[in-house]
């Protein structure tokens, strides 16, 4: 069974200057483990797909599943963490305590909570920092912070909109370093939107490049990276090959209308 | 995952009364511009009584001496600050707190009728912000009358709450507290509406993502989030009330509290005994905002706000 299979979705928003299409025709599905990234100009509809799968928007057309479920019972039966563009931690809420948000919310006994909050903290290695409140945190920190929120409590899919979008190159690389060796340990399904190719290119095993006005996609591309990826990978021939696609891809989706 | 090092910005927390230091200076300034501003005022508007006195006597008008009588008259169209520093000096100090004229007495029977009143319009502010957030038909409704409601003057509507009140069997302290109470409930009502409404789109979404009730989201994100914006309209409010305590003490025929004195002073010409009520009045507003401002800042800092 697929985590994710949308059959011809489309999502039309009614503004005052007319309709906007934010997704037309949309055909995808998501296997099980895999590292799919979104990619396109803004207005292609990547994070409306996100937001669909989350249930945070209703398509207007086609059938979309999500763990072989619609998005609103897979919601309620909280089978995904969502990690949104701004890390969005609750300012009065420490580090440890935004973790536990999700968990209390479902109601999980403190004691449990306490080790769960551990683990995650270890996960995107952030030991020691539960005390600290966000404003203590760098912006890098913070977002990592709002990852492990998303990891708490243990979803296998793992929905992510721009999350590294705000950080500097620097932190960037490190910040998809680490997100890969968590894939890898956690073996999760990532939905991960991104504005960069490279970004794009070194964590993904599948690339949906999108296009924009109506929003769709206009190519699947599938890595042939291997999973194990050290940062210098990005030099070789192989990398620079896919990500020469997908700058095609986007070339001729993208019309200056 | 390799990193250890820490790379977030640790800026040490500034002190709640550390501020205080750096501020001292320019308040000082301007409290001793008021003192020069006050003492030429008080010269200028009780000389005119002074001239009087003297040519009704017959005697030469000798202006030096008539500046320094400016600063001693008995019922001075503007009494000097150190006149009304004595008179507060003499009715609070030296009084027995249980005397009639002892500005204590007079002072706490206001502030027990603000204090009323400020819980009462706190809760009211409260209970009417969640209703106008949470009910469509509220957020329509409500608002426009609670909005109407401050533009009627307070004292047209003071004395019909009094004599109504009065009417059903209620006296004393509550209806004034009911006054101060239709005071304090406006910016409680419009800080926490503002406050309820101030998680972003990103925080609310990450709530439906955990499918959590409106009861947690409740709890756990609007009312948290709502604290800077309900200290911030209760420091208001709680001015409002005092406001609104005096004015309620004046219909009543005044028989105890600052608004008693206020009035009896203006009946019997006692200008000292005006201001001196006036300051008492002010001190007491600025204590009470400064109290809930401190209650602000502690709640805040323990909450994470601060910084």
């Amino acid at each position: 069974m697929s985590v994710v299979s949308a059959q011809s979705l489309s999502l039309t928003f009614e503004t005052n200057d007319g309709p906007v299409h934010a997704l037309k025709d949309v055909d995808l599905t998501i296997e099980k483990g895999e590292f799919v990234s979104f990619i396109g100009p803004s207005g292609c509809g990547k994070t409306t797909f996100l937001r669909v799968i989350a249930d945070l928007e209703q398509p207007t057309g086609g059938t979309i599943t999500v763990n072989g479920v619609s998005p609103e019972q897979a919601r309620l039966n909280r089978a995904y963490g969502y990690v949104f563009q701004a890390a969005g931690l609750y300012p009065w809420r420490t580090i440890a305590r935004n973790i536990a948000l999700p968990l209390e919310i479902i109601g999980m006994p403190k004691r449990e909570r306490r080790e769960r909050i551990e683990r995650v903290l270890e996960l995107v290695d952030l030991k020691g920092f539960g005390g600290k409140f966000p404003w203590q945190l760098s912006g890098g920190m913070q977002q990592r912070a709002s990852i492990a929120r998303a990891l708490a409590f243990d979803a296998d899919l793992l929905l992510m909109d721009e999350p590294f979008g705000a950080l500097d190159e620097i932190v960037r690389d490190h910040l998809n370093e680490q997100l890969l060796e968590l894939w890898a340990r956690t073996e999760k399904t990532i939905c991960f939107v991104t504005h960069s190719i490279p970004e794009a290119v070194y964590l993904s095993t599948k690339i949906v490049v999108m296009s924009p006005r109506p929003g769709r996609v206009t190519d699947v591309i599938d890595s042939t990276l291997p999973r194990e990826r050290p940062l210098d990978i990005r030099e070789s021939p192989e990398f620079l090959e896919i990500a020469h696609r997908v700058r095609e891809g986007l070339r001729a989706g993208h019309s200056y209308d | 995952m390799a990193c250890p090092h820490y790379d977030g910005p640790m800026t040490k927390p500034l002190g709640i009364f550390t501020r205080a230091h750096r501020t001292a200076l320019p308040v000082l300034t301007v409290v001793a511009a008021i003192f020069v501003i006050w003492y030429g005022a008080a010269a200028v508007m009780n000389l005119p009584w002074e001239r009087d006195q003297a040519e009704r006597a017959g005697v030469e008008f000798v202006l030096t001496d008539a500046l320094s009588n400016t600063m001693a008259q008995e019922r001075p169209v503007l009494p000097a600050p150190h006149q009304v520093a004595q008179e507060l000096w003499k009715t609070t100090v030296e009084k027995k707190i249980t005397s009639k004229r002892s500005l204590v007495y007079h002072g706490w029977i206001t502030l027990s009728a603000t204090l009323l009143g400020f819980l009462f319009g706190t809760i009211l502010g409260m209970a009417l912000a969640i209703g106008i957030v949470y009910n469509r038909a509220m957020d329509m409704s409500v608002m426009p009358w609670v909005i109407a409601s401050q533009t009627i003057p307070i004292l047209a509507i003071a004395p019909m709450i009094i004599v109504v009140l009065n009417a059903v069997g209620i006296s004393g302290l509550l209806p004034k507290a009911f006054i101060s109470t239709y005071l304090a409930f406006f910016p409680v009502v419009v800080g926490m509406v503002k406050g309820l409404r101030s998680p972003d789109a990103l925080q609310t979404d990450l709530m439906r993502t955990y499918n959590a009730s409106a009861n947690q989201t409740f709890w756990k994100l609007r009312l948290p989030g709502s604290m800077p914006y309900l200290f911030t309209s209760m420091k208001v409010a709680v001015a409002a009330s005092l406001v609104g305590a005096i004015v309620g003490e004046l219909p009543t025929g005044a028989v105890a509290g600052l608004g008693a004195r206020l009035l009896a002073g203006s009946y019997y010409g006692q200008t000292i005994q005006i201001w001196s009520a006036l300051i008492a009045a002010a001190i007491l507003a600025a204590s009470l905002v400064a109290i809930v401002g401190l209650a602000g800042r502690i709640v805040e800092r323990r909450m994470g706000f601060a910084r």
